[in-house]
């Protein structure tokens, strides 16, 4: 495999699309099994595409280059009091914008607001035929043309690569409380998760920890009505108020992935409350851990080694093993689409 | 380049095989039937389609679309037939599928907290359906009593709440429809998250372009709490919007944030007897809501906020039937202003938040050097402009001269970085103005998408996209519902 083309302006990026017949974007790779492809395809890093280009605070949006760390945005968000309301993960490893979309990759705090897809609103990116284009818009609300940014959420860089991307931000809530609620079980687990989702306390983010002994669930908001929503929720279930430096390093661990183990494949899946117990049981029998998030809605798996099934659709963002467990049929509207975007077979196939 | 039918259709077969579907009761094609259909919201435009099918079932409308796919006839999907952008008039020649009959909420689960929903639901018929849970669904047009859950599919409609809860994409998680290939497909699922890119994020939003969804996955919300609502006054709009930005950079996240103008202020008083503050340019109201702990904190920062912002009067409401009646003078705006005046366009273009102030300066500008009447009533917190344009329509070229400064509306959104339509659509009426938004590649790489869902371009053709024949302006008047008093416009 040649070193990866390293682009460092959008008209450079379209170029190395044009410049192999098979090609495939990365970022910094931490979900490398996602750009794990065969050896004659071109990898496109991103890393020369790095910066903010836009930010508005008062618009609640900004645009950046699809190479740009997240930590980056992250830190000239903070200044600014805002943040990325879906939490993405691995901040610290050097994640990209682009790869985070690409890889489909909301962290806790998803669970009030939603996910990538609800906070993207633009993309320009690279199609098959090597064309740089610009769909969705650049303010908070626009309903000209298909939604191509939020197919884009989850699309493994199979259907086009991005160069520059607008979000939408929110303000970063004055404080947060987080609770710990220890669990007999994935079943008890479970009609917490239900309860508390379901209650009026507007909850920030609602996670199994993988050592499956407790639920977290976060408040944030203004800082006076916090202790009493704590107060009435452990009336409900019981458990314990963490201290500010236990919460925050509890939930950087989560964000960090550094529950997982390093080596064994590393998993992610989407699920329902109700198939949280079945899947708790199947992740024990092969030793495995696991993280379940958005209030029992997504989960990361993490294995010492790689196994056949999972009982539900896994994707592979790390680590041996196939790219999909127990892949979803992909119904033909699925190869059209792809064809509509990339008609020479330039990016991969989403089955490898 | 663009999807057209090249093979010439026969239509006395088609509507022999439509026989062997539906009950003859269930297909309309007698002048008088078919004259219910021929627009929709936006009266303006107008055609008799071929015939009218009512399917009762989702095999029906499935064995309706592979008809429409085998014998070449194209078709448009419809709800209540409220968009205000054309996008549910008829094509002529072709069959309107009405999906009203597919009205069946087909299972609440409270603790997944979402309901699945055939298409015909009617938007307020969801939260109705679940509200002994404590749940709602958020994405709230103000033709929701009305509109459809199918038609909200198809234009990702909004509402008040876009800025906090987004639109009706941002509540889909799963769907199956019948392409307009033929295929049935099923996308998304009861998780909140996804594996794989977006598909139901493609698909909503699609105008009706892509085919007919038949079964809709809505994600349900608890219901807020408590409210904090606020109306004040300012002499001056920029007042207002500085208001806003103020707000903004507050960090505070308010549910709603809309301002009326001074002569939307001049048609709802008359029309619901609201007093507002007098001698007012604009009335801003602002919506906190949540727990009763995070209303009760944030509550004191927004009174601040605003009596720092210089308001002839500021009046919160003190209990539920003021802040109904807040709402209920913000939500007729429109219908009362069209009281005003015999006819009027509603446009929705988006501007940045920023310019709100700049932009309806110019609105106001342009307004008045093409000598017509415009009032704006609009989502400030998301820069959601509704223009309302004042026009008589038995006066000779009157439209024409209206849809000349709506025009000239959309190219300014344009020009300061936004859209030309925020929760509308694009639909027939704003379908040359698509390439100020977008450049020839990207339009191709749009039609592309739309011939991988709809190779024959048989499903709603001549919307969205800048081709195919459009059925001649003309002036209608109000829409029947509105002339009835059933629906407003906001
Ligand atoms: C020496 C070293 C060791 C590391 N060790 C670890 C580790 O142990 N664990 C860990 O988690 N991280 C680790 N990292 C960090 C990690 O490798 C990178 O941060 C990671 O690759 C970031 O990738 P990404 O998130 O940007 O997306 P990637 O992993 O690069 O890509 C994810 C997906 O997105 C696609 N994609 C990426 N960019 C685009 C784009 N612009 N357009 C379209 N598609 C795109 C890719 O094709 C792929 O399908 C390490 C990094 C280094 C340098
Ligand atoms: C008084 C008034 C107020 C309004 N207020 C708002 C508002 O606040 N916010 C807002 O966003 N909009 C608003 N609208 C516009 C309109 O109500 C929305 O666009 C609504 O979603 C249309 O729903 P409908 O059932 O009437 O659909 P229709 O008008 O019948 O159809 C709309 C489009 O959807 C397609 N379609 C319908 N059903 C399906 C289906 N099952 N599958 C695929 N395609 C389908 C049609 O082909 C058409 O293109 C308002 C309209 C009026 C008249």
């Amino acid at each position: 495999m040649n070193a990866p083309l390293t682009p460092s302006t959008l008209a450079e990026l379209a170029a190395a699309v044009r410049s192999a017949p098979r090609v495939l974007a990365i970022g910094a790779r931490t979900k490398p099994r996602l750009s794990a492809v065969a050896p004659e395809v071109t990898l496109i890093s991103t890393l020369g595409l790095n910066g903010i280009t836009e930010y508005q605070p008062d618009e609640f949006t900004f645009t950046a280059l699809a190479g740009t760390p997240l930590r980056e945005i992250a830190a000239t968000l903070a200044e600014r009091g805002q943040y990325l309301p879906f939490d993405p993960y691995l901040l610290h490893a050097g994640a990209t914008i682009g790869g985070t979309l690409a890889a489909g990759l909301s962290g806790p705090g998803r669970f009030r607001f939603g996910g990538l897809r609800d906070f993207i609103l633009g993309v320009r990116f690279v199609d098959g035929t090597g064309r740089l284009l610009r769909l969705g818009g650049k303010v908070v609300k626009n309903a000209a043309g298909f939604d191509v940014p939020k197919f884009f959420v989850g699309s493994l860089g199979r259907f086009g690569v991005f160069g520059e991307l607008t979000f939408k931000v929110f303000p970063r809530p004055a404080a947060t409380l987080t609770l710990r609620l220890p669990v007999a079980d994935a079943n008890a687990a479970t009609q917490i998760l239900t309860a508390a989702a379901g209650a009026r306390w507007e909850i920030d983010a609602l996670d199994l920890l993988p050592s499956a002994d407790a639920v977290a669930l976060r408040l944030a908001g203004p800082a006076a009505a916090l202790p009493l929503l704590a107060a009435e929720i452990l009336t409900r279930f019981p458990g314990d108020i963490l201290a500010a430096a236990t919460a925050e390093a509890l939930w950087a661990d989560l964000r960090e992935l550094r529950w997982t183990f390093t080596d064994g494949p590393l998993l992610k899946l989407a699920l329902t409350p109700a198939q949280l117990p079945a899947l708790a049981t199947t992740v024990r029998t092969h030793a495995g851990r696991l993280h379940v998030t958005a209030g029992g809605n997504a989960a990361l798996v993490s294995l010492p080694a790689p196994i056949a099934s999972l009982g539900l659709p896994a994707l592979t963002l790390r680590g041996p093993g196939p790219l999909w467990l127990d892949a979803p049929t992909s119904p033909a509207i699925a190869a059209a689409v792809k064809t509509a975007l990339d008609p020479h077979n330039r990016f991969p196939s989403l089955a490898a | 380049m663009s999807s057209t039918i090249t093979s010439v259709a026969d239509p006395a077969r088609f509507l022999r095989r439509l026989g062997e579907i539906l009950p003859p009761a269930r297909v309309l094609a007698g002048p008088a039937q078919l004259a219910a259909y021929e627009s929709d919201g936006l009266t303006a435009f107008r055609t008799a389609p071929l015939a009218v099918a009512v399917p009762e079932t989702q095999a029906e409308v499935i064995a309706l679309v592979r008809l429409c796919h085998a014998e070449k006839i194209p078709f448009v999907a419809r709800g209540s037939g409220t968009s205000l952008s054309g996008g549910s008039t008829p094509v002529a020649g072709g069959l309107v599928i009405t999906l009203n009959r597919l009205n069946r909420i087909l299972r609440v689960d409270p603790a997944q907290r979402l309901a699945v929903v055939e298409p015909g639901v009617i938007n307020t018929a969801v939260t109705l359906a679940v509200a002994s849970y404590g749940l709602h669904y958020a994405p709230d047009p103000s033709s929701q009593s009305i509109c459809t859950i199918g038609g909200n599919v198809a234009f990702n409609s909004g509402g008040a709440h876009c800025l906090k809860y987004g639109m009706t994409s941002n509540h889909v998680l799963g769907l199956k429809a019948v392409l307009a290939s033929g295929e049935v497909v099923e996308f998304g699922s009861a998780s909140r998250e996804q594996l794989g890119p977006d598909w139901c994020g493609l698909f909503v939003g699609n105008e009706g372009l892509f085919g007919i969804a038949l079964e809709i996955t809505l994600q349900l919300l608890p219901r807020a709490e408590v409210f904090h609502t606020v109306l004040a006054g300012y002499r001056t709009l920029e007042q207002a919007g500085d208001a806003v930005s103020a707000i903004i950079a507050s960090g505070l996240l308010p549910g709603a944030i809309e301002i009326m103008d001074a002569l939307a202020l001049e048609a709802a008083s008359a029309a619901v007897h609201a007093e507002y503050p007098p001698g007012c340019e604009a009335v801003l109201i602002v919506e906190l809501e949540g727990p009763r702990e995070v209303v009760a904190a944030q509550r004191p920062q927004l009174d601040a906020l605003i009596a720092a912002s210089g308001p002839v009067e500021a009046r919160p409401a003190r209990d539920a039937t003021e802040r109904a009646a807040i709402w209920k003078g913000r939500k007729s705006a429109f219908s009362a202003v069209g009281r005003l005046s015999p006819d009027f366009i509603v446009q929705d273009g988006v501007v940045p938040r920023r310019r709100l102030g700049e932009a309806l300066r110019r609105i106001a500008e342009m307004s008045r050097a093409a000598g017509i009447r415009c009032a704006n009533v609009f989502h400030a917190g998301d820069g959601n402009l509704h223009p309302l344009i004042l026009y008589n329509g038995t006066e000779p070229g009157a439209l024409e001269r209206a849809e000349i400064l709506a025009g000239k509306i959309l190219h300014m959104c344009v020009e300061m970085g936004g859209s030309i339509t925020g929760e509308h659509g694009v639909g027939l009426e704003k379908r040359d103005y698509l390439a100020t938004m977008f450049n020839a590649d990207e339009l191709d790489c749009l039609h592309r998408l739309r011939d991988a869902f709809d190779p024959l371009g048989l499903a709603n053709p001549g919307k969205m996209f800048p081709d195919g024949t459009a059925p001649a302006l003309a002036q209608h008047g109000l829409h029947p519902l509105e002339k009835a008093g059933l629906i407003s416009r906001e």
